[in-house]
Parts: structure tokens; C-alpha cells; sequence
């Protein structure tokens, strides 16, 4: 085992590597054994498109295991194969802010993140903004403002201002209007949902 | 059945039985008109709601559609036989495939075609679908099919295509029939006797719908018997829609539409794309879900005609409107007309003298479809400019200009007296709400921000409803009822009013109602939700329905009671006599309505008014800042003024007038389908990157929604008149006039881009000396 690969692994990483671990360990020959192994594994294949691979999703703290096909969306995935429709399909491409969930904390566009980008990470959708039955906070403000009207782009609206609320707990108008301006709404309710964020955010205190 | 010029229905119009007795009007209401949740808002906040694109089936395959890339072409070979192999894939169809070549038609004015129509006249036209396991193989398999197609010159203007020697959308020429002329008076005697004459060239761009759901559905077939969950404004549309093109009795043909995700007037009737879902979930033995792709909203899901609009008009100095001369030039595409442009340079003010006349063309582009209020923003936008070019020669303020002028008969409809008419309120109330008089003669900033306000009336031609509707109302022995309708809620709260007004005349509480509805399987017929006319068409009808199960229960009660009828009220859930207060029983008490367990009450729109006009107004203020150094341009207040009559529910009344403003300034200011019209003829921004609708961060959060109620007792049993489209009427002309106020240049194409004003100020000033920063 050579100190050079060892040294560029670990400075990779900035942590605590598991060969550098074993090795500062002083392991006798079952060591050895083991770390000649992990030096004798192939660098891992490019995965083919046409394979399902197996992937670890946690949505709405609930952990799902399945075998996507890599170029699966998060959103795909989480619609048509663990059955979670409220994240609707906009444009899938990055627009519309439709399909927004939290990663994170974060509000990311589903239609935009892998499957595979999101192992890892805690992932969640306009449904797990609900408590058992009832409405969230967020929710709530937005049903009380009638900051919809079709409904299609509420759930994407819901999740973002849960985000943006979760990143600044009191935001002016000004920076509703900011945080919001990622989720478009061809129904034009725009007033209302300013008005809502702001009535979540009473709420949520 | 009768002839009609409702965009909405194509075809003779219905009729339902007349009601059998007309209520009187309501005085003051408890429940309609307050400001009330939506009935439906858990289900569309919490994600639960199940809207036809999250319709999922067991076994559902997904389709998908190859179109046509260019403007004009015609397809000579398709090649499919390396889509057929791809996995996952179970058909591959084009216009060669038995079965599939059925003739189409889109209405009975435009030129026929075909499912798949060899000769492609505009970009999107079908060539070719697949069904496959999953989206991701269905457009592997898309991208797998190989078409030869012989590339045709095309035209992407109505000033093009009229030119001679254009290239040919349709045989016998581009032309859409015989100009459409409109004429009353003299206009040449009014332009003589006119102080002022003025006359200007207005265009307004291509608008796409584009709304957040795109269009399709999920098909599945049960023998010869089909079911669609479509994405529609009108079940009974698709209904007879699929049920005419597939040769199926209407009764094989159920559509539900129970949510759908924004129409705008491109969700009315059936299109291709049901077809081929249907005609593939019957090859494949298997259900299919077909939806098109945001790009596909963009060139083929409907748009609203651009139009070049050159108006005359002439006025006394005293304000006096002498003669308006509109010409039209317009196009809906290769396969539709754009028309009502002229609508409110006939009615919206006085005047003796008017004549109108509006040229439809051809061009390869996508066919327009009905878009809120069609017709009526562009021409708005040409004369409410106008208006204010008026007001300013003559020197007088504009909001007089227009109320001096404000009509109580419809001018083009052989003077009928319009039931209501708030116009000159909305004027004045919403001038006064707005401080327009102080904002108006505000001193200007010397800075690069330059600010100013505009205003503008309008109307809409349609908004009164009309048969046919039935609406059925079922009270169960506890005091809990259902309301069966076939409208649609577009997200305009149809559900939450019609609950809203059974509650009102039942006195039950809304979490005990329910309802059914966009079900043709089990609701009752109903046109399509569109034209502004949803309430004043169904909203008579549920009240109707309620006050019939009323008759029935307060019957029931007099036999229990021993008392007669007439002596009986209906009030806090209590049947009671006036006469001896000891007599009264619960609705759920009522042992006549036990043993029945449940009364049912079928209501009826009756007809309208004979020989009057119904028609919704309204008027918007704006206030803008322009910076005349970028061009930029923020709405930063707004006021709206509108007569729908009575208000249903005032909070989603707010609502629908703050998106009519929000679409309204999207036309104004940002949207344009822009077409490759020197080279390909392709639309170069079919996505909502470079086609920008409006954001947050694109309207103002102080927004004033005023509602003027004229206590209209004429137009319907309800005093409603239709609100949706008024609502976005005159928003893109207010913001126009406010830029021009603002900056003292006149921009008359829409939309006014940042790069319009920049330009509009590097021109030579119309006034030696004057400012522009």
C-alpha cells in the first residue's frame, strides 16, 4: 500500500478516511488481509443507463429503498414510484418551481435533482408539511389568504415558503416577494401569497 | 336549440327547462358575498387533491407525441421500425396505421384535416405517438422514429400572408373569409363634425396560456366503454368531443375533471392528443396517460391572436366621442379566426359614429384558442390609449373623458338597455380609492426614475350566462346535503359559491355540503366553464335546486306541524309558523323527510331578460415607475374597480381581479410568443425562461380590488354577472397609459420590454426641449 495514494485519499477527503483509520490502527494480519482487499477492488464501473441501480430515499423521514434507472428525476421518482403526487410536474426543466421539495432545509426543483443526488439527504414534499391529518402552518395561511386558485402550483408555493420561513423566520414583503419569485403562478395570485407567507409566519411563531 | 356567438360552444346552444316560478331577488345575504375559504382548499394545500395529471392506474402506460419541427412541411416517409424495438414500448402509431386516419376537425368554421395530417402547417402538428411503460421510453422511442419531410416556405405574419404571393397555409389563399364589418352612423360626418381627430397603429403580441397543468389526460378503455380524466374547463365538451370522433355512443363516453391545473380558454373542447390516448389505450390493451410537455403548451395549446389595430376617432372639445373607424388585422394561426377585437369600440362609450372592420389570416404557427376574454385585452389596449391621446388634446382629465361617455344601452346590440351598469362608478370609485387626482399631478423627479399613473375602462361582451343549466340538490334526513352540478372548478371557487348558496337558502353549515361535479358519468350537463359565464349561469340554477328542496321541506313540516305552508319559514336549521312560535321542528326532526331519507330538488336556469343586455364592467388604476435609464418598468400600486353585479364570495372575488391584473400585466409588459419570421418560422421561446410570465416579484403586493354591486334584479334570480375575464380586461392598457404618463412617450406596441422604452426615448422628442433624462 503506498503512503502517496493513502495521503491524496485522506486530503480528499478532509476526514477521517477508512483506510487511514485501519492503517493508524496498527492492524495485524486480519488488517492486512482487509486493506489488501479494498487495494485489490476495480474502480467502480460508470453506471449504464438502461441498468436499475439501487437507491436510499428518505422522504419525509420515511427511509424507501429501490432500483431507479440513473437518469430518473427525484420528482419522477418520488411521483410515479413511492406514489406522492402532491409535488406537481411544471415544465421539467428547471422553470416553474412546481415540483419544489426540501433537501435539506433547502428548496431545490425536484425535476432538476437526480434520484441518485439526493442519497442522503433528508427530502420533504408538500405532504410532509402536514401534521397526521391537518393542515401545517404554511398550509394554513395559504388556505385562510385563498392563495390559490387552480391549485396546481400551490404545493411547489407551500414547500418554498416553508424554505424561505425556515431561513428567515420574519421576512419583509420585499424578500417574500424575493423568495418566492422561483415558483411562478399562471393564475396570477401572487398578492394572496404574499399576504399568506406573511400570515404564515404569525403562525409559525 | 338556437343559434348563438358563444365562443364556448360550438354548435346550437341548449336549453333546460324554464324554472317554475323565478324567486326574488336577494336582499341582504348571510353567507354569499362574505369572504370564505374555499370549500375545497384542504384538498389543493395539503396535496392530496388529485389532479388529472396525477391520475395513476394499475398497469398505465405513457404516451407521447412526435411533432412536426418545422412551420411548414410535409412528411413523405416515417420511419418506426427502430421506436417498435426500443424497450418498454408497446405501440408506435402515424397516420398510416389502421385506424388512425380520422378526419378532424377543431369547430365547424375552420378548414378540415386529419388526426395525422401529412401536410403539416405549423410547428407542433402531429406525426406520430407511442405508448410505453414509462415517459423516459416513450420519448426514447419519440426520439427513435425517423421522418423525411419536405421542408415548405412559411409565412409568419397576418402582413405576409395577405401579401400576394404568400406562401399558402390552406388552399384558395390565406385570406379567413370576408373582413367582418361593423357599422352605425356616418363616421366620415362624425370625423367632420369632431374637434379633434386622431388616428394610431396599436399591435399587441402573440399570448400563449401556457397554464401550470399541462393539457391531456389519463384514457382507459372497459370493453366499448371509455373513461377520461381530462385537464379540462368542460367534461360534457369532451364528452361529445371524443364521442363524435371515435364513433361512440355518448353515453360509452364518461369524462371526470374533478381538478385541473389553470385553462384560460385553451382547456374548452377536445384536442388530438385525447384521441390518440384513447386510440392508443385501445391498441395496447392497457390504460395510457398522455400529457403534452411545457414546450408543447407553447406551440400548440392554444394562444391569443396577435393583432395590428389602426384606430380613428374624433372628438368635440367638450369630451363628446364623434366617431370611432377601427380596422383589424389579425391572425389565429393555420387553422383559427381572431375575433371580438372590436367589441368595445362598439359599446364601451357613446358614440353615433363607428364603423369596425377586422381581416383574419392564415400563417403557419399554432392555432389560437379562446384566451380570457378573446379579442377584448387587444382591443382594449388600442382604445383605451386612445382615450387618453384624446383626453390629453382636448385637455381634459381622463377618467372624465371616460365617464362623460358611458353608455345605459348596448350601441351595437340595437340599443338594449344594459340590465345594470356600474361602468361609472368603477370610474369614480376607483379614481377615488386610487388618489387619482393628487398621483396624477404629482411633480416629476428629476432622477432616472420617472413616476406616473394610468388608468383605463373595459367590458366584456359576454358575462351574462344563459341556459342551459341544471343543477340537483339532495338533503339527507340529517340535515347534510349534496349538490350534484357539471361545471367545472377552474380554481374561480365554483364549488365553494354554489355551496356558498344552498348554504344561504337551507341554512346548513358548509362542512355539512358537498358536492359532485365535472362527472359525466354522474353529474348533470353543463357547457364549459368559460366566458366569465360559470355563476351567472349555474349560480341561478343551484338556487334553484335549493329553494325547491325548501318547498318539499317546508310541505313536510306543515303535515308534521298541522299547520299550512305559508305560514312557515325556514330559519337557523328550524322549520317554524309564524303564527304560533310553539310550532316548529329541526330539519333533522322533520320525521316525512326520515322516512323519505332524502328530498330531491332539480333546478333550472331560466332565460335572460328578453330584449336586455348583460355585461360586467370595471376600471383600473395604476401606478408605475419606469426607470428611463434601464427601461425597467414596476407596477408598485394597483386598483381595480369592477361591476360583476353581486359579489358570491368576496375573497375569491379579490382573488380572481388580482389575477386578471397579474395576466394583464404579463400582456402588457412581458409576454410575446416571438417567432423565427425571417427564417424558419419556429417559435424561438417556447419555454417560460425566454417566454416570461409574470413573478412575484413582477406585481405589486399592494393591489385594491373595489366591487361595485349595482344591484342588478334583472339579470339572473342571483344579481351575478360573470368576473374572470373583466378582471383583465383594461390591466395591460392601464400600465401602458401610466408608462406614458411616466415617461411622456407613447409606446403602442405591446409589450413594453425595457428594450421598447430605451428605444422609445432615443427618439427625436415630439417636443423641441422636452426631457428625457
Amino acid at each position: 500500500m503506498s503512503q502517496n495514494r493513502d495521503d491524496e485519499t485522506s486530503g480528499r477527503r478532509r476526514g477521517v478516511s477508512r483506510r487511514g483509520f485501519i492503517q493508524s490502527a496498527g492492524a495485524g494480519a486480519i488488517g492486512a488481509v482487509a486493506l489488501g482487499q479494498v487495494e485489490a477492488a476495480p474502480p467502480p464501473e460508470p453506471v449504464r443507463p438502461e441498468d436499475m441501480t439501487a437507491v436510499s430515499l428518505t422522504v419525509n423521514g420515511r427511509r424507501h429503498r429501490l432500483l431507479v434507472e440513473p437518469r430518473w428525476s427525484l420528482l419522477y421518482v418520488i411521483r410515479d414510484r413511492l406514489g406522492l403526487t402532491g409535488s406537481k410536474v411544471g415544465c421539467e426543466r428547471g422553470e416553474c418551481g412546481l415540483c419544489t421539495m426540501l433537501i435539506d432545509g433547502i428548496p431545490r426543483y425536484a425535476c432538476m435533482t437526480l434520484a441518485f443526488e439526493a442519497q442522503g439527504a433528508e427530502v420533504t414534499t408538500v405532504e410532509g408539511l402536514m401534521r397526521g391529518e391537518d393542515l401545517g402552518p404554511v398550509q394554513q395561511a395559504f388556505l385562510e389568504k385563498d392563495a390559490f386558485q387552480c391549485g396546481y402550483c400551490t404545493p411547489g408555493q407551500v414547500v418554498a415558503a416553508e424554505g424561505l420561513l425556515r431561513a428567515n423566520p420574519n421576512p419583509t414583503i420585499d424578500q417574500i416577494r424575493e423568495g418566492m419569485s422561483g415558483n411562478l403562478c399562471r393564475c396570477g395570485t401572487y398578492a394572496h401569497i404574499v399576504q399568506a407567507v406573511q400570515r404564515a409566519a404569525e403562525l409559525r411563531r | 336549440m338556437k343559434e348563438h356567438d358563444l365562443y364556448y360552444i360550438d354548435g346550437p346552444l341548449p336549453e333546460t327547462p324554464e324554472p317554475a316560478g323565478q324567486p326574488e331577488p336577494w336582499g341582504e345575504t348571510r353567507v354569499v358575498g362574505k369572504p370564505i375559504p374555499r370549500v375545497d382548499a384542504y384538498e389543493r394545500v395539503s396535496g392530496s387533491a388529485v389532479y388529472p395529471f396525477d391520475t395513476v392506474l394499475p398497469d398505465m402506460l405513457h404516451g407521447a407525441i412526435l411533432r412536426c419541427p418545422h412551420a411548414h412541411a410535409m412528411v413523405k416517409k416515417v420511419d418506426i421500425s427502430a421506436a417498435e424495438k426500443m424497450p418498454g414500448v408497446h405501440a408506435v402509431v402515424t397516420g398510416s396505421t389502421p385506424g388512425f386516419e380520422i378526419p378532424w376537425y377543431s369547430s365547424r368554421t375552420r378548414p378540415p384535416s386529419t388526426l395525422f395530417d401529412p401536410h403539416c402547417r405549423y410547428e407542433g402538428e402531429e406525426v406520430a405517438a407511442v405508448a410505453a411503460e414509462t415517459p423516459y421510453q416513450a420519448w426514447d422511442a419519440i426520439r427513435a422514429i425517423t421522418v423525411e419531410y419536405e421542408v415548405l416556405p412559411c409565412v409568419a405574419t397576418a402582413e405576409e400572408a395577405l401579401k400576394p404571393g404568400a406562401p399558402a397555409v390552406h388552399p384558395g389563399g390565406n385570406r379567413v373569409g370576408d373582413p367582418a364589418v361593423y357599422q352605425r352612423g356616418d363616421v366620415a360626418k362624425g370625423f367632420a363634425a369632431a374637434d379633434i381627430v386622431l388616428e394610431q397603429t396599436y399591435r399587441t403580441a402573440c399570448e400563449i396560456h401556457t397554464p401550470t397543468e399541462p393539457h391531456g389526460c389519463v384514457a382507459k378503455w372497459d370493453g366499448n366503454r371509455l373513461t377520461l380524466w381530462e385537464s379540462t374547463q368542460g367534461v360534457y365538451a369532451i364528452q361529445s368531443g371524443a364521442a363524435t370522433t371515435l364513433n361512440l355512443p355518448l353515453a360509452n363516453v364518461r369524462v371526470i375533471g374533478h381538478y385541473m391545473g389553470g385553462g384560460f380558454g385553451s382547456k374548452l373542447g377536445i384536442t388530438k392528443q385525447t384521441i390518440l390516448a384513447a386510440l392508443l389505450a385501445k391498441r395496447t390493451a392497457r390504460p395510457v396517460k398522455l400529457f403534452v410537455t411545457r414546450e408543447e403548451t407553447f406551440i400548440c395549446q392554444g394562444n391569443r391572436p396577435p393583432v395590428t389595430m389602426t384606430l380613428k376617432a374624433g372628438v368635440k372639445k367638450d369630451g363628446t366621442l364623434m366617431a370611432f373607424e377601427l380596422k383589424v388585422l389579425g391572425t389565429g394561426g393555420a387553422y383559427a379566426g381572431a375575433g371580438s377585437v372590436d367589441f368595445q369600440v362598439r359599446d364601451l362609450y357613446l358614440c353615433p359614429n363607428v364603423r369596425t372592420e377586422a381581416t383574419d389570416a392564415y400563417i403557419n404557427a399554432g392555432p389560437a384558442r379562446a384566451f380570457r376574454a378573446p379579442g377584448h385585452p387587444q382591443g382594449n389596449w388600442a382604445l383605451e390609449q386612445m382615450m387618453d391621446a384624446l383626453a390629453e388634446k382636448i385637455g381634459m382629465d381622463p377618467v372624465e373623458l371616460r365617464a362623460k361617455n358611458v353608455p345605459t344601452v348596448s350601441q351595437s346590440r340595437n340599443d338594449q338597455p344594459y340590465t345594470s351598469t356600474g361602468f361609472k362608478d368603477c370610474l369614480i370609485e376607483g379614481a377615488k380609492a386610487f388618489g387619482w387626482t393628487e398621483a396624477r399631478s404629482r411633480a416629476k423627479a428629476a432622477g432616472p426614475i420617472r413616476r406616473g399613473v394610468g388608468m383605463a375602462g373595459g367590458m366584456w361582451q359576454g358575462g351574462g350566462g344563459s341556459p342551459p343549466s341544471t343543477v340537483i340538490v339532495k338533503l339527507f334526513p340529517d340535515g347534510s346535503a349534496n349538490i350534484n352540478m357539471g361545471a367545472s372548478d377552474l380554481g374561480c371557487g365554483t364549488k365553494t359559491w354554489m355551496a356558498m348558496i344552498v348554504s344561504e337558502e337551507l341554512w346548513l353549515p358548509l362542512d355539512k355540503i358537498s358536492i359532485e361535479h365535472a362527472d359525466t358519468g354522474t353529474t348533470q350537463f353543463a357547457t364549459p366553464s368559460g366566458g366569465s359565464k360559470t355563476v351567472p349561469t349555474e349560480a341561478p340554477a343551484g338556487r334553484a335546486a335549493a329553494l325547491e328542496v325548501k318547498r318539499q321541506l317546508l310541505e313536510l313540516a306543515a303535515e308534521q306541524l298541522k299547520v299550512t305552508v305559508d305560514e312557515l319559514t325556514l330559519q337557523e336549521g328550524v322549520v317554524a309558523s309564524t303564527k304560533d312560535p310553539a310550532k316548529t321542528v329541526a330539519i333533522a326532526q322533520i320525521t316525512g323527510l326520515q322516512r323519505r331519507g332524502l328530498l330531491v330538488g332539480v333546478g333550472y336556469r331560466g332565460p335572460n331578460p328578453a330584449g336586455k343586455a348583460v355585461n360586467p364592467w370595471g376600471a383600473h388604476f395604476a401606478d408605475v415607475e419606469v426607470n428611463i435609464r434601464t427601461g425597467e418598468v414596476k407596477v408598485v400600486r394597483y386598483v381595480a374597480a369592477q361591476d360583476s353585479g353581486r359579489v358570491m364570495n368576496r375573497l375569491t372575488y379579490e382573488n380572481q381581479v388580482i389575477g386578471g391584473i397579474t395576466m394583464g400585466i404579463g400582456l402588457g409588459l412581458t409576454e410575446e410568443r416571438v417567432l423565427d419570421r425571417a427564417q424558419t418560422g419556429k417559435m424561438v421561446n417556447a419555454n417560460w425562461h425566454d417566454y416570461k410570465i409574470p413573478t412575484a416579484l413582477d406585481v405589486p403586493a399592494d393591489q385594491t380590488v373595489i366591487a361595485i354591486d349595482p344591484h342588478d334584479t334583472m339579470c339572473n334570480t342571483t344579481g351575478a354577472k360573470g368576473l374572470g375575464e373583466p378582471a383583465t380586461i383594461p390591466a395591460a392598457s392601464a400600465v401602458a397609459n401610466a408608462i406614458c404618463h411616466a415617461i411622456g412617450v407613447r409606446i403602442t406596441d405591446s409589450p413594453i420590454s425595457p428594450a421598447a422604452i430605451c428605444r422609445a426615448l432615443s427618439q427625436p422628442p415630439a417636443k423641441p426641449g422636452q426631457q428625457r433624462g
